[in-house]
């Protein structure tokens, strides 16, 4: 940002924003934390896509082992005291003869023996424990991290790209449009999000993209006011206004001049963004109001973790809360080190 | 200042119209036809015919929305349709157990975190603020459902310090016995974020020349914090509390649904899952209004901290 304010001059505008770029990336480069939580993101991100075309955990709804399988460290589940059934006492009566069913008992078992059943064997235990219906926890959590983590993303970038395109016309033209969208601004601040997000979600209905509209359409304040801001400091900088003496457009000034020289801004967003609607989206979804019900995301394994916890079985809450501590967190810090890399001048504040 | 308060009163009106509008629109242009969704599965077209007449919804959108208006203006929001109850005896009724929530959860998450942040701020750089700065980033990483399923299953369920959950309809016993968990809840919660927050506000401060001055002319590091520091950074502290009070709102919606607290958030809930337009939408006016309320009371509350800040 500093070094294109000051050489307004210099050659063309890629040129310019590379050396933004570049600067920002040795930066982060030198921030071993942030160096590490990229690496924790990108490894998640890699998962994600990974599980999206089916390479893992495609087959998370196999019930592979029996109900509420324990992990392997923790052994098999001792077996339930049930009582037998005692023995009925009185004479065995041959009822075969008032039954009129019995004629065609011999029939339906020929009949029964022309299917092939295969008696499958549920494991015991499975590597990180099985849910009610004996599916595989780890694979349930990488398909729900699949769907948290697209709707999280997905719904930031869209965020970010209607904060962004509002913001800069805002703060580009000003005058009748600025007060026009600020006044929309207000409109959708006035409201606690959660409320906002009730609203939407009452008209929207459930699945991934709805949930995505709903998180995008509620949350892009945040960004509209940083670029808004940005985009009024920059339009009367020199570099803008040389632009403007030798005829660019409006158009290319706020997306060919402006825009790279302010992006930074919306990158740092998006990314707090990303973290935010992740924690919304588990929410929602335990709320009934998040993905449809065929779907699996963190918020509704957590919802079943509940009553799974009365009963003992911990460990999909478990295996859920430390997955989403992990991305979360690492999410966290890099875009903590994102943000002192692409912005020095913040380094330090938190 | 009372100037000041009559022209923030009247910068409301747009914005509160504009929440009318958006509210409008968005159930008329995105919601279920809610003749049908009053009429049920088994309602004949000429039912729903009949039911769009009564409501209005066969009038031009311009004369609908001058009918919202007018119900805006007169506060009276018609009758809810899943239960037939007044719109505003509703509100009324739900929003003491909000308050009840909300109120003791503001105070005490403020006036925790408050010594927290100083004293992570004056040790700044040890093992101490590492520590809790680290702890801190990780326990905001948990979402608030983890903190409500484990608190609710080992203090409620295991070790029965408190109710699992519940509402009684004397104030006290609310106060002292259903909304303790779900207070401590959202204040353990909050703290790591407003610890972290705190500390930025109080380190920011420490470093000004006044400090330096105090700790030369000998004042005790105790005076300095207590007195100097603290007053200075109450400013951007209060800035904080107006700005999260909509979040305090969040919490608190959730927390009642989960602990079945009949408030406004669960109402509202109650109301998406049913498709019971009216009262979401007199809601979300109302607590627009309550909100901006809300706020410009903190910005009053600037002027009782700060006697430089000038209200324009």
């Amino acid at each position: 940002m500093t070094t294109a304010a000051a050489f307004p001059a210099s050659s063309g505008a890629a040129a310019r924003s590379q050396g933004v770029w570049s600067a920002a990336w040795r930066r982060l480069r030198a921030d071993r934390v942030g160096v590490v939580a990229m690496v924790v993101v990108v490894l998640a991100l890699a998962l994600v896509v990974a599980t999206g075309l089916g390479l893992v955990g495609a087959d998370w709804q196999r019930e592979v082992g029996v109900p509420n399988a324990p992990p392997h460290f923790m052994g098999p589940a001792p077996p339930e005291a049930i009582g037998t059934i005692a023995a009925p006492k009185g004479p065995d009566v041959d009822l075969s003869d008032v039954d009129p069913l019995a004629p065609r008992y011999q029939e339906w078992a020929e009949r029964a023996l022309r299917y092939k059943t295969a008696a499958t064997t549920r494991a015991e235990t499975l590597p990180l424990g099985g849910d009610n219906l004996g599916r595989d926890v780890w694979k349930k959590a990488l398909k729900g991290a699949q769907v948290s983590i697209t709707v999280g993303v997905l719904a930031s970038l869209v965020a970010t790209l209607i904060g962004t395109g509002l913001g800069a016309v805002s703060g580009f033209f000003g005058a009748k449009v600025g007060d026009l969208l600020e006044w929309v601004y207000n409109v959708f601040t006035a409201m606690p999000s959660i409320l906002l997000i009730f609203a939407f979600a009452a008209v929207f209905g459930r699945g991934v993209l709805p949930v995505v509209m709903i998180l995008a359409l509620t949350g892009w304040t945040g960004t509209y006011r940083l670029i808004r801001a940005e985009f009024m400091k920059h339009r009367v900088r020199e570099y803008v206004r040389s632009a403007e003496a030798i005829g660019a457009s409006r158009f290319s000034r706020m997306f060919r001049h402006i825009l790279p020289n302010v992006s930074h801004v919306a990158l740092v967003q998006l990314s707090l963004y990303v973290v935010s609607f992740i924690k919304y989206e588990v929410i929602l979804s335990y709320l009934g109001l998040g993905v449809s019900v065929d779907q699996v995301s963190w918020g509704t394994m957590l919802s079943e973790a509940q009553s799974e916890l009365l009963l003992g079985y911990w460990w999909q809450l478990a295996v859920v809360t430390a997955m989403m501590v992990v991305f979360v967190t690492a999410f966290s810090l890099f875009t903590d080190a994102l943000r002192d890399a692409l912005d020095p001048k913040l380094r330090g504040l938190e | 200042m009372a100037a000041y308060v009559i022209r923030r009163l009247w910068q409301m009106i747009p914005t509160l119209l504009g929440v009318v509008l958006l509210v409008f629109f968005l159930f008329k242009w995105f919601g279920n036809d809610p003749a049908e969704v009053l009429g049920g599965l088994n309602a004949s077209p000429e039912q729903i015919q009949v039911i769009r007449d009564q409501l209005g919804l066969n009038k031009p959108v311009l004369d609908q929305l001058l009918i919202f208006l007018r119900q805006v203006v007169t506060l009276d929001w018609g009758r809810s349709w899943a239960t037939n109850e007044a719109v505003a005896h509703l509100f009324a009724t739900r929003l003491p157990a909000t308050l009840t929530l909300m109120v003791p959860i503001l105070f005490l998450q403020v006036l925790l975190a408050i010594p927290f942040g100083l004293t992570v701020a004056y040790l700044r750089g040890t093992l101490v603020d590492r520590t809790v700065m680290i702890l801190a980033t990780v326990a905001v990483s948990i979402s608030l459902l983890v903190y409500v399923i484990v608190f609710q299953y080992l203090f409620a369920f295991r070790l029965g310090w408190f109710p699992v959950q519940g509402w009684s309809d004397s104030f006290w016993t609310n106060l002292t016995n259903y909304s303790l968990l779900p207070i401590v809840v959202q204040v353990v919660v909050a703290l790591s974020p407003y610890t972290r927050l705190y500390r930025t506000f109080f380190l920011d401060e420490i470093g000004h020349d006044y400090v330096r001055t105090a700790r030369a002319k000998g004042l005790s590091e105790r005076v300095i914090l207590l007195k100097h520091v603290m007053r200075n950074a109450m400013i951007p502290i209060l800035t904080n509390i107006s700005v999260a009070l909509p979040d305090i709102f969040v919490g608190s919606f959730l927390l009642e649904v989960f602990f079945s607290i009949p408030g406004l958030g669960r109402e509202t809930l109650l109301a998406v899952n049913r498709g019971d337009y009216p009262v979401i939408q007199a809601f979300a006016i109302y607590i627009a209004a309550l909100t901006m309320v809300i706020n410009l009371a903190t910005d009053l509350l600037y002027r009782l901290v700060d006697p430089r800040v000038v209200l324009k």
